[in-house]
C-alpha cells in the first residue's frame, strides 16, 4: 500500500552516535579553534609557573650582592661582542651592584602578578556586588549608576599617582615598607577599575531579572539573596571572566606604570616596572635590563588580552558551534 | 536636540562639583604636613604663620570654597583681563603654586602648549593612519591584512607606552642614531633647518602616542564598518549600479563613522593622561611632567587645580561625545 521511504542521513543511525556534550566540552572546543587564546593561555601558565617555581630553581637570591661580578652583560652577548663582560655563574648578567639579573626578574615577576591578581580580584568583588545590586535592586540602581558614572568620569591615573605620593607615608610606617606598598597600590588599582565591570554585570542582571525561572523562584519564595546566589551569579560568569582578563592585564599595567613614575615600590623590593624604571638612565650599554623587564609585562599582557578575547568567544552560546 | 543638550549641562555641573570635593577631600585627608620640610629650629609660632600664609590657617570647608571661587570665577575673570585690558580681578587672590609662589594656571599656561602640540599631534597623526586601516581590514574581512592589523593593534593595547617610548629610544635614538631622545622645548622654528629639528625631536613622542590611538580607533573604525556593510542599503546603492568605491567610501563610511567620531572625541582626554608617561619618558616639559614635579614637592595647590583640569576635560568631552552623537545621527534623538 504505501510507498517505504527508504531512510536516510541521521535517521539510518540505530542509537545516538555518542552521550550529548557537556558545556564545558563545547567551550573547550570553542576555545581550542583560537589559536591567539591558546597561546595566551599558555604563556600565561608558564609565566606563573616561572615566577612561582623560579625561586626554587634558581640559586640566586635577588637581593644578593656580588660586586666582584657586577654589571655582566647576558651569557649571548659574547656571541657578537667578544669582549663583552660575561660569566657562566650569571647566565643572564648581573646590574650595576652585582644582583643577578634573572632572579630579579623572577622576585618582581612575583610582586607584579601578585598585585595583578589581587587588584584584579578585588575590582571584581567590587564590581559585581555594585552591579548585581544595583540590577536587582530597582530603589539602589539611580543611585549607584550615578555613583559609577561620577567615578567613570574621574582622572584615574592622575588621581592614582596623587593617592600613592600621598598615603604612602603612613601605610609604610604602619605596615612596613613591602606590605604597605603592597595594600595601598592594590586598593587603589581595585577602587578606580570596578567600573566597567559593574556596568556589564549590571545589564546582564536587568535582562536575566525578567526571565522566567527567576520569576518561578521568586513564586516559591526565595529570598532575593538566595535568587542572586543560586540564580543570577552562576549566569553571569563568563561576563565576569572576560573583565577579569581585562582587569588582569590592565592591574599589571598600572602597577607597572606607577613604579615607573617612581612611586611604586621601593627599588629594594622590585616589580618588573621598577626593574624597567631603574635600567633605563643606563640603557644605552646595557639595552637588555631594559629587554627583559620591559617584554614580560608586554608579553604577559599581550596573552591575557589574547585569552579574553578567546574566552569571550567561547562562553558566547550564540557564537559557539558556528 | 537643544533642550536634551542643556539638561546634559545641567548634570554635568553637579558632576563637576562633586567631582572637585572628592579632589579636596583627598588631598584634603591624606597624612602628611606641608610644613615638613621646614627646619625644626623655626620657632611654633613662625611656623603657625607660615601655615596662615599658605592660606593653611582656615577650616575646611572655608577653603575648599575659596579654591572653588578662586578657580571658577577669579581665574576666568584674570583671563578676561589678560585679553581685553579690563580690571574685574584687580586686588583678588589667585591659586598660587607653592612651589614657586606664582599663580597656578600662568604656569599652566606656559606648560600647556607643548603638551597639546605633541600629544595633539600624535592624536591626529593617530587618527589619521586609523581610519584606513579600519576601513580596508574591515572591507577585507579575515585577510592577511586584516589579520595583521588585529595583530598590531593587539600589541598596541597590550606595549604600554613607558617600555615602547624606552624600546623606540633604544633602536631610533642610540643604535640608529636617527632622532634625538629627548624632546627640546626651548627649539626655535624660524627656518627650514629648524624646522627639520623640530620634526625629528617629534617624531618619536609621536609615534609611541600615535600607536596606542591607532590601536583603539581602527579596532572601533572596523567594528562599525562591518556593522554597516551587512545592511540593507548596502544591497541598495550596490544594486542601483554605483561604484563600489561610492558604496563604501560614501554610503558606508558616513554611517560608521558616527559612533568613531564620538569615540575620538571620549578619547582626548584620555590621551591627556596617558601623556604623563610619555611625557616622563621623552622629557616633554607639558603638563603632565607638571603634575609629577608638584606631587613629589608636595604642592597642593598644583596638584589639585591639574586634577581638576583633568576632570574637567572629561566631563566636556564626554558631553561633546553624547551631543555629537545626537547631532550626527537623526536616530538617535534624546528628546
Amino acid at each position: 500500500m504505501t510507498d517505504v521511504v527508504p531512510r536516510q542521513g541521521a535517521l539510518t543511525d540505530p542509537v545516538p552516535e555518542g552521550p550529548p556534550s557537556s558545556q564545558m566540552r563545547d567551550i573547550w572546543h570553542q576555545f581550542r579553534k583560537h589559536r591567539g587564546a591558546l597561546f595566551g593561555g599558555g604563556f600565561l601558565i608558564f609565566i606563573t609557573l616561572f615566577v612561582l617555581v623560579g625561586p626554587y630553581v634558581w640559586p640566586f637570591d635577588p637581593q644578593q650582592l656580588d660586586i666582584r661580578n657586577k654589571d655582566l652583560r647576558p651569557i649571548y652577548v659574547a656571541l657578537w661582542d667578544g669582549d663583552a663582560k660575561v660569566a657562566w655563574i650569571h647566565p643572564f648578567g648581573t646590574d650595576n651592584l652585582g644582583r643577578d639579573i634573572m632572579a630579579n626578574m623572577i622576585s618582581g615577576g612575583r610582586a607584579s602578578m601578585a598585585v595583578g591578581w589581587t587588584a584584579m580580584l578585588l575590582s571584581l568583588i567590587i564590581g559585581t556586588a555594585i552591579g548585581v545590586i544595583s540590577g536587582y535592586f530597582k530603589a539602589l540602581d539611580g543611585f549607584l549608576m550615578r555613583f559609577t558614572d561620577l567615578v567613570l568620569s574621574l582622572p584615574i591615573l592622575p588621581l592614582l599617582l596623587v593617592a600613592v605620593t600621598l598615603f604612602r607615608q603612613p601605610l609604610r610606617a604602619n605596615f612596613g615598607p613591602e606590605t604597605g606598598m603592597f595594600i595601598l597600590i592594590v586598593t587603589v588599582i581595585g577602587l578606580t577599575s570596578w567600573m566597567n565591570t559593574a556596568r556589564i554585570v549590571r545589564g546582564e542582571i536587568l535582562a536575566l531579572k525578567e526571565r522566567e525561572f527567576v520569576l518561578a523562584a521568586r513564586s516559591i519564595g526565595t529570598k532575593p539573596f538566595t535568587i542572586i546566589r543560586r540564580h543570577l551569579l552562576p549566569n553571569v560568569v563568563s561576563p565576569i571572566m572576560v573583565s577579569a582578563t581585562l582587569g588582569l592585564a590592565t592591574a599589571i599595567i598600572t602597577e607597572s606604570a606607577l613604579s615607573f613614575l617612581g612611586v611604586g615600590f621601593p627599588s629594594d623590593f622590585p616589580t618588573w616596572g621598577k626593574i624597567l624604571s631603574d635600567s633605563v638612565p643606563r640603557m644605552a650599554e646595557f639595552p637588555e635590563r631594559v629587554m627583559l623587564p620591559g617584554l614580560a609585562i608586554s608579553l604577559t599582557v599581550l596573552s591575557v588580552n589574547y585569552l579574553g578575547d578567546g574566552l569571550r568567544d567561547a562562553l558566547d552560546p550564540r557564537i559557539r558551534g558556528r | 536636540m537643544f533642550t536634551y543638550t542643556l539638561r546634559r549641562l545641567a548634570i554635568s555641573v553637579p558632576t563637576l562639583i562633586l567631582i572637585s570635593l572628592v579632589i579636596f577631600l583627598l588631598l584634603e585627608l591624606a597624612p602628611g604636613d606641608p610644613m615638613a620640610q621646614v627646619p625644626l629650629t623655626v620657632p611654633p609660632d613662625v611656623k603657625e604663620r607660615m601655615r596662615e600664609a599658605l592660606g593653611l590657617g582656615e577650616p575646611m570647608h572655608i577653603r575648599y570654597f575659596k579654591w572653588l571661587q578662586q578657580f571658577f570665577i577669579i581665574e576666568p575673570m584674570h583671563l578676561i583681563d589678560h585679553w581685553f585690558g579690563t580690571t574685574f580681578a584687580e586686588g583678588s587672590q589667585r591659586v598660587i603654586s607653592w612651589q614657586t609662589r606664582s599663580p597656578v594656571m600662568d604656569i599652566v599656561v606656559q606648560r600647556m602648549p607643548q603638551t597639546l602640540w605633541v600629544v595633539g599631534m600624535s592624536y591626529v597623526v593617530g587618527i589619521l593612519i586609523a581610519l584606513p586601516i579600519g576601513i580596508y581590514s574591515a572591507y577585507k574581512q579575515y585577510s592577511v591584512f586584516d589579520q595583521a592589523g588585529t595583530l598590531v593593534s593587539m600589541i598596541g593595547f597590550s606595549v604600554p607606552p613607558f617600555f615602547s617610548g624606552v624600546l623606540v629610544i633604544v633602536i631610533f635614538s642610540v643604535n640608529l642614531g636617527w632622532f634625538p631622545s629627548i624632546y627640546d622645548t626651548t627649539h626655535v622654528v624660524n627656518d627650514w633647518d629648524s624646522f627639520n629639528i623640530q620634526l625629528q625631536q617629534m617624531i618619536l613622542p609621536v609615534m609611541v602616542l600615535a600607536l596606542q590611538t591607532t590601536a583603539q580607533i581602527s579596532r572601533f573604525m572596523r567594528a562599525s564598518m562591518l556593522d554597516n556593510l551587512g545592511q540593507d542599503y548596502v544591497r541598495t546603492a550596490r544594486a542601483k549600479g554605483l561604484k563600489e568605491g561610492a558604496v563604501v567610501m560614501v554610503h558606508v563610511l558616513r554611517n560608521s563613522m558616527i559612533p568613531v567620531v564620538t569615540v575620538i572625541a571620549l578619547g582626548i582626554p584620555a590621551i591627556f593622561g596617558g601623556a604623563i608617561i610619555t611625557e616622563q619618558v621623552f622629557k616633554v616639559n607639558g603638563i603632565g611632567q607638571l603634575l609629577i614635579t608638584a606631587l613629589f614637592a608636595n604642592d597642593l595647590p598644583m596638584v589639585q587645580t591639574l586634577t581638576f583640569i583633568f576632570a574637567i576635560l572629561i566631563v566636556v568631552f564626554n558631553l561633546i561625545a553624547d551631543v555629537l552623537y545626537g547631532i550626527l545621527d537623526p536616530r538617535i534623538r534624546y528628546d
